[in-house]
Parts: structure tokens; C-alpha cells; sequence
């Protein structure tokens, strides 16, 4: 990595005059769920994948989970009344988002214009849908299911609550597609503050981790079944991968107009520069095409006025299937050589699907922000004719200045960041 | 109106699942301005106390009640059609 690459290295537009910075972050997560202990987590290579009993005695195929053990609603200010209308990942949507407003500095007053909103990828609730239909079952009238359980239910649960308790006037949606959901709401997000429609938007993901939400998941037998070794069965690109391993939480992210977080003074911890999104459109809905992905990069590199070479970082999607990573694997080799630093953090969090793209944008930012690129913990060997990338398995010091963030989900949509730090590494 | 623990019983589901506090659980306090309860918890409420005491309040009566008064009297007539439904 040089110290100077070309287009780098100032806070000014190259392809925009308005664009979105990110000034706060927050995260909940099975490896933590404040800032500092996550980019420790992540620097140490610490696991947060458990064996998780209550799965095997149900009937799962695969116990594994990640598991969001330090969380307690009421600490981030949840009360009762909220709980009523916030399913699993609106809580923890709401946590990571109001860390991320305290962390960007920014008070209730100061986002209760049309001009700030939000914006979350979400892709199920399914624990309030399941209950629901029990109290149904049991009751034979509708009227004993409550009040609570359709605003629970909506996959727009954590919006809905989010924009009503934080008094935003502006964007209120949340945006589903697959485990690129987080990915995409931030790429939209980003695309609205260019354009001039908005300029403060809390953007991010959100992911339940109770087992009721993937069992149907577990139907696929696509999860690790290493159940002895949980903090060694997640290792994606890894010759011996034998499956991904569910996880969840929340991330949030404030992206600001640049303009305005640089009046204000506020720390930026980066540019979101470029969003790239395509579809593989191959006709099946879960064997992901190196094409797809491949477009998605470049598309997200075009975006941002950017070259390959000036790249210090991958975050790859890779969540230890084999075909899975074995096609991003192709695609990196293709866009950007075989030299870049990649890493998938699933190997420690597991996939946080939904939210996936949400938390790894925050996972990258903290390691630019503490100068450090993640190990790809649990990596041994890559795959017997797989394109050789460079996945790190140690955590390596170094001043991240562009990273691309890769999301993809079942039906082939893709999605990838290219998150600018050049501002802070220089 | 006290008979059968009506009103602790109705009292004991607003403290533990709606917060309120035992002070201001007196007979004429206004369900809304009073206790804090807002549409949602109305519907909760009713709920939670058919399921206590094993009946069925009228909705239309529901839709009245404002009071604690109003939710003891129609708890009390509900346990009363109750008893006297030929079993």
C-alpha cells in the first residue's frame, strides 16, 4: 500500500459535489455491542459463535449460532411501550442507531426535518408472525393476538419505530434484498444524499437471531455442522469450510452531506464514494455467478472514480459455503489481481445476514479508524483451483484508505461499497 | 365491588404488565390521562384481563370503558354472564 495514490487523500468531490460521509456508527453484535469492544474483537480474531442447545432439542440440523449475549433492551433506553411494536431486530436497530446519532453528535432537535431520515435493510420478523398464528390456533379469535404483533411483524419494523421515536421527517422505508439488504439500504441511502434529496440519513441493518427465524434456513443444509469446534466452524474461502453458521444484530451507520458534518466539525470516519448493484439473473435463486458480483464491484469502482489498484481492502461477502465463496473468490481474483488484503469478518461474527452489509460497512470503518485490517480467522488453505486471492488469517497494522465491502443474497442480487477513509489514513 | 378480588386482580395486571404505578390505580382514575394508557395498551388490556379471569367483555363495552371503575364493573358483569351461561 503506498502512502499516496491518485484521487485520493482530500475531502472533495470527484464525482459529486455533495457527498455522504459517515460521522456516527453503532453496532450490536455477537462480538460486541459498543465500538471499542467490537474493533477489539475483531483485532483479537474472538469468535461469537456458540452452540446453542434450545436448536438441537427443536429439531435443527445445525445448533450453531451467533449469539448477541450482552444485550439487554432497557440499558439502551427500550422501555415497555417501545417493546410492544419492536420485534428482536428493531431493538437492536434502535440501540445501534442511537448510539450512532450520540456518536455523530447529533441531538433529536437536530433531525426532525424532512431533510433526515432512515433507511435499514430488513428481510424477516418472524418470531411475532409465528407467535401470532399460535395465539390464533389456541384461541380461534383474532382479537387475542393483541396490539403489538403486526407492528412486530412487518419487515418494516424497525423503521416504522425508528423514524416515529427519533421524530425524522424525511426517508422512513426499509429496504429487503436478501443478505445484501444492509448493503443496499446504504447504497440507496448514499445515492439520495448525492442527489441533493436528503442530507442526514441513519442508514443500516438489522438481523433476529431467534431460532424460529431460521429454521427454514437450517432446511437448506447449508449450515456448518463443525457443532464441537463453534468458534472454528465458521472459515470462509478455507479448503475445509463446510457451511455458513446464522448470526444477527443491528448496525447503524449516520451518513451526513460532507458539507454539512465538515460545518459542524464532527469526526468523519469516511466517504461512502461508490455503490455498485447488479443481478446475477441466471435463472436460479441461491448458486451465486462471479459475474454478477464482478459487476457489482466494477460498477461500485466506476461510481467512485476509481482504479483496482486502489484498493487496500476487501470485506468480502464469503460466509464459508463452498460455492459461495468460491465465486467471490473468482470475482475479486478478476476485478482486482491477486494481491489486495481480503477478509470475511463472518469468520468471527457468522453471517448476519440482513444486516450483513450494514455491519461489515461498520466493522471496515473501525478498522480504519484503529488502523488495522481483520484476520479471516479459521483460514488455512484455499481451495484446490480456486483463483489465488490474498486472504488474511492474522490481523495486519495498516492505514486503510479504500476498501470495497462486498453483499450478496439468495436471487442473485449484489451489492458492493466502495468506502472512501482516505481522509483519516493520510 | 370488591367481592371475588376483582379489583387487585385488575390492579395486578396494570402494575405488571403496563407499569403503573399502585398510587395512581384509585376508582375514578381516567384510563388515558391518568394511567397513561394510549389505544394500543386499551386493546392490550382487555386482553390480558379476559385472559385472567377466563371471560369475554362486549367490544362495544370496551370501547366505553374509561375509567378503572368502568373496567371493574365490566369485569365483574363479564364473571356474572359468565355464571351464568348454562354450562
Amino acid at each position: 500500500m503506498t502512502e499516496t495514490k491518485a484521487g485520493c487523500g482530500v475531502l472533495s468531490a470527484r464525482t459529486s459535489p455533495r457527498l455522504a460521509a459517515i460521522t456516527g456508527l453503532g453496532i450490536i453484535s455477537s462480538i460486541g455491542c459498543t465500538l471499542d469492544a467490537v474493533s477489539a474483537a475483531l483485532r483479537d480474531g474472538r469468535s461469537g459463535i456458540i452452540y446453542d442447545a434450545e436448536r438441537a432439542s427443536v429439531g435443527f440440523r445445525s445448533a450453531l449460532t451467533g449469539r448477541v449475549s450482552t444485550f439487554v433492551p432497557s440499558r439502551h433506553g427500550i422501555s415497555r411501550r417501545m417493546l410492544r411494536t419492536m420485534c428482536e431486530p428493531a431493538q437492536y436497530a434502535y440501540a445501534a442507531a442511537t448510539d450512532a446519532l450520540a456518536d455523530a453528535g447529533l441531538r433529536p432537535a437536530d433531525i426532525a426535518t424532512q431533510r433526515c431520515g432512515v433507511i435499514f435493510g430488513n428481510d424477516s420478523c418472524i418470531k411475532p408472525a409465528v407467535e401470532s398464528i399460535d395465539i390464533l390456533r389456541a384461541h380461534k379469535e383474532t382479537h387475542f393476538i393483541g396490539s403489538g404483533h403486526i407492528f412486530r411483524a412487518m419487515n418494516s419494523t424497525i423503521t416504522m419505530n425508528l423514524a416515529a421515536l427519533l421524530g425524522t421527517r424525511g426517508a422512513n422505508w426499509t429496504l429487503s434484498a436478501a443478505c445484501a439488504s444492509g448493503a443496499h439500504a446504504i447504497g440507496q441511502a448514499m445515492m439520495l444524499i448525492r442527489a441533493g434529496l436528503q442530507d442526514v440519513l441513519l442508514v443500516g441493518g438489522a438481523q433476529e437471531t431467534n431460532w424460529q427465524a431460521m429454521a427454514s434456513f437450517d432446511a437448506l443444509g447449508v449450515f456448518s455442522l463443525r457443532q464441537s469446534e463453534p468458534e472454528l466452524a465458521c472459515r470462509p474461502f478455507d479448503a475445509g469450510r463446510d457451511g455458513l453458521v446464522p448470526s444477527g444484530g443491528g448496525a447503524a451507520l449516520v451518513l451526513e452531506e460532507l458539507s454539512r458534518a465538515q460545518a459542524r466539525g464532527v469526526r468523519i470516519y469516511g466517504i461512502v464514494r461508490g455503490y455498485g448493484f447488479s443481478s446475477d439473473g441466471s435463472g436460479h435463486l441461491f448458486n451465486p455467478e462471479a459475474v454478477g458480483a464482478v459487476a457489482a464491484m466494477q460498477a461500485a469502482l466506476a461510481d467512485a472514480g476509481m482504479q483496482p489498484d486502489e484498493v487496500d481492502y476487501v470485506n468480502a461477502h464469503a460466509t464459508s459455503t463452498p460455492a459461495g465463496d468460491f465465486s467471490e473468490a473468482r470475482a475479486i481474483s478478476q476485478v482486482l489481481g491477486a494481491a489486495v488484503p481480503v477478509s470475511s469478518t463472518k469468520s468471527m461474527t457468522g453471517h448476519e445476514c440482513w444486516m450483513a452489509g450494514a455491519s461489515e460497512a461498520v466493522y471496515t470503518s473501525l478498522m480504519a479508524r484503529d488502523g488495522f485490517i481483520a484476520p479471516n480467522v479459521n483460514f488455512v488453505r484455499l481451495d484446490d483451483g480456486c483463483p489465488p486471492i490474498n486472504v488474511v488469517n492474522k490481523p495486519i497494522p495498516s492505514r486503510i484508505r479504500v476498501a470495497l465491502s462486498n453483499s450478496f443474497g439468495f436471487g442473485g442480487t449484489n451489492a458492493c461499497l466502495a468506502l472512501d477513509f482516505s481522509a483519516i489514513a493520510s | 365491588m370488591a367481592a371475588d378480588g376483582i379489583i387487585e386482580r385488575v390492579n395486578g395486571i396494570l402494575m405488571d404488565g403496563f407499569e403503573i404505578e399502585p398510587s395512581l390505580l384509585k376508582d375514578d382514575a381516567k384510563l388515558g390521562e391518568d394511567l397513561g394508557l394510549d389505544s394500543l395498551d386499551a386493546v392490550d388490556l382487555i386482553v390480558a384481563i379476559e385472559k385472567g379471569f377466563g371471560c369475554r367483555i362486549n367490544e362495544t363495552e370496551a370501547r366505553a370503558m374509561r375509567t378503572l371503575h368502568d373496567i371493574y364493573t365490566g369485569v365483574r358483569k363479564c364473571i356474572d354472564a359468565n355464571a351464568g351461561s348454562p354450562s
